[in-house]
């Protein structure tokens, strides 16, 4: 605060601090307390609210343990959703490395640039997209056939894989621009310096390349993982009744149940469950979050 | 850097495969706005038709839910910029533990799922008696797009020489001054990106949006809801209209970029060439 009245003059400062305040407390941490608030109470109708029944339980949280279907899907989005992160993460680094390293940078500019289109399309529109091809008669299955690989056509969206392959398709640019910018940032002499020691090019990778990615590395995967565990329309689109996703628990428990208080609850597992897992990366990866959120 | 033809190969069909895979998928659901079929497909090919189009123009829904889309953008645009600056100058203020504490806070948002976040807003006006609607979509979208501003802006504050402002205040010139003639100008470039992003991350947003507008709608929830029960080719219509605008916007971007660049070369290659004839004089003089 010092500084900034120092810098700015009062005014200036206070209304600084004024805005910053509006959004950090009015916008993010009390909708975010109050929804914990609300997971800790009851679902009650509204003549019981206030009652002796009206106290803070943890009910709510135990329903998800006791609910073995619920947890069995709470586990399998967790398992998809980093098989999706890991997916994402083989297909892009070496995208991100020959864009970043291997390509002249003028045909880079240009190679970004389409790389860009399919995102700037709609994330509905994208998984859409895939339903179209993974439907039953749709263009995949005409091919296979057509050039004899597979005898009849093959239900693509009943199971798990649909998801799969729409959140790889849908989210894949959040995990290669993190990497690319970080692998750029790498001076090229010291990839180099590693060849002419005689380095073998997965040792170059691992010993110098992979090293230096690392924030990027960890941002992309945080944020695919994210996008993922969160992601509402790509299961409900691409998924099948048998394989549903956590997300799609929660809103049935608000829009189908209108139980809000339970629904806030599994919401609040979800959060748990995506800060963990930036924990964790930043843990394995050994990087501070001033690194992973820039 | 790889020297083998073995490795280039391989790479070149690498790169081959990754765009395929990128651009294979619009190409199937743009065409199939063309087909004349019900179910939204390329194969069987029953004929070229303009239906999906006419029946799209034609979607009273469609319209509003645009209209209400660009609306809230905008909002969303107007509240984020402002806020998402100050934030930037207040962060870049504090030194230490209170500045990683601060940056924690303020990052959490961009790594909360969207449902999340939706559910909060919700919960949280609604106790206050606040009805759901687009103005909650609104602030429960500002939430995280700030956080992108904010990281934007900090970025190029962080190169900002503090000295300028210092010359200015002993010449006499008030802090409203420093800020709009000397901070802010020199921010716009990334208020400008910021705000371009904003706009598109407002009009992206389906999971916050799902949860907080009432029963309003934004094209993303409409063409969600389109998607999910009655299928038919006007969203791949939309959809082609989409890519289409998008291709030509890249390709807009990149003709300007190029055109910059050969006027860069231009100039360098004239600088030098006057600065050779000033020396070639100067040598001829002496």
């Amino acid at each position: 605060m010092g500084e900034l009245t120092r810098r700015y003059g009062l005014t200036l400062a206070w209304g600084m601090v004024g805005l910053t305040a509006f959004w950090l407390v009015i916008l993010v941490a009390l909708p975010y307390l109050l929804m914990f608030e609300f997971s800790l109470r009851p679902y009650l109708t509204v003549d019981k609210i206030g009652g002796p029944e009206d106290i803070y339980t943890l009910k709510n949280y135990v329903t998800l343990f006791s609910n073995t279907i619920h947890f069995g899907v709470f586990l399998r989005t967790i398992v998809a959703s980093a098989f999706v992160t890991a997916l994402c993460l083989v297909v892009c680094y070496p995208m991100a490395f020959f864009l970043a390293k291997i390509v002249n940078p003028k045909d880079a500019a240009t190679l970004f640039l389409l790389l860009l289109i399919p995102f700037w399309v709609n994330e509905i529109l994208r998984s859409f997209a895939w339903f179209i091809i993974l439907s039953y008669q749709g263009p995949l299955n005409a091919a296979l056939v057509g050039i004899g690989l597979i005898e009849r056509p093959i239900r693509w969206l009943t199971g798990g894989n649909g998801v799969i392959v729409g959140l790889v398709y849908t989210y894949l640019l959040f995990m290669l621009l993190p990497i690319y910018n970080s692998v750029q940032s790498l001076d090229s002499n010291q990839i180099e310096a590693a060849e002419d020691l005689g380095a073998p090019l997965w040792r170059t990778h691992w010993r110098v390349v992979i090293p230096h990615a690392k924030p990027g590395i960890a941002s992309g995967c945080v944020m695919v993982f994210m996008l993922s565990a969160g992601s509402i329309i790509v299961p409900s689109l691409l998924g099948s009744p048998g394989t549903r996703w956590f997300t799609e628990i929660i809103q049935q428990w608000f829009f189908e149940g209108q139980d809000w208080n339970q629904g806030s609850a599994y919401a609040f597992l979800l959060l748990i469950l995506c800060t963990g897992f930036v924990m964790l990366m930043m843990r394995l990866l050994n990087v501070r979050l001033t690194d992973i959120a820039k | 850097m790889i020297d083998n033809p073995l490795g280039r190969v391989l790479i070149r069909v690498y790169v081959v495969i990754f765009f395929a895979y990128l651009f294979v998928p619009l190409v199937i659901m743009g065409g199939a706005a063309l087909n004349d079929t019900k179910f939204p497909s390329v194969y069987p090919w029953v004929g070229l038709t303009g239906r999906w189009f006419v029946d799209l123009w034609n979607d009273g829904r469609m319209w509003t839910s645009t209209r209400n889309t660009v609306l809230v953008a905008l909002a969303v645009v107007a509240i984020s910029l402002p806020v998402g600056t100050a934030a930037a100058m207040v962060i870049n203020s504090l030194r230490g533990r209170s500045r990683s504490f601060l940056y924690g806070v303020m990052v959490a948002p961009i790594l909360t799922p969207g449902i999340v976040i939706g559910i909060s807003t919700l919960l949280f006006w609604n106790k206050l008696d606040v009805p759901a609607g687009l103005h909650l979509s609104t602030l429960g979208q500002c939430s995280f797009i700030i956080a992108y501003v904010m990281l934007l802006v900090l970025a190029r504050l962080q190169s900002f020489d503090p000295g300028l402002e210092e010359a200015a205040l002993d010449l006499g010139a008030s802090n409203l001054q420093v800020m709009r003639r000397i901070v802010l100008p020199y921010l716009y470039p990334a208020i400008g990106a910021a705000g371009v992003i904003a706009f598109f991350q407002s009009v992206e947003n389906y999971n916050i949006t799902l949860f907080t507008r009432g029963t309003a709608d934004t094209l993303t929830v409409y063409v969600g809801s389109k998607i999910r029960t009655g299928i038919t080719p006007t969203m791949n219509a939309l959809a082609l209209i989409l890519i289409l605008l998008t291709v030509m916007g890249a390709v807009a971007y990149e003709i300007s970029r190029r055109r910059a660049e050969r006027q860069a070369r231009q100039e360098t290659a004239e600088r030098e060439a006057l600065e050779l004839i000033a020396q070639r004089t100067g040598e001829l003089t002496a």
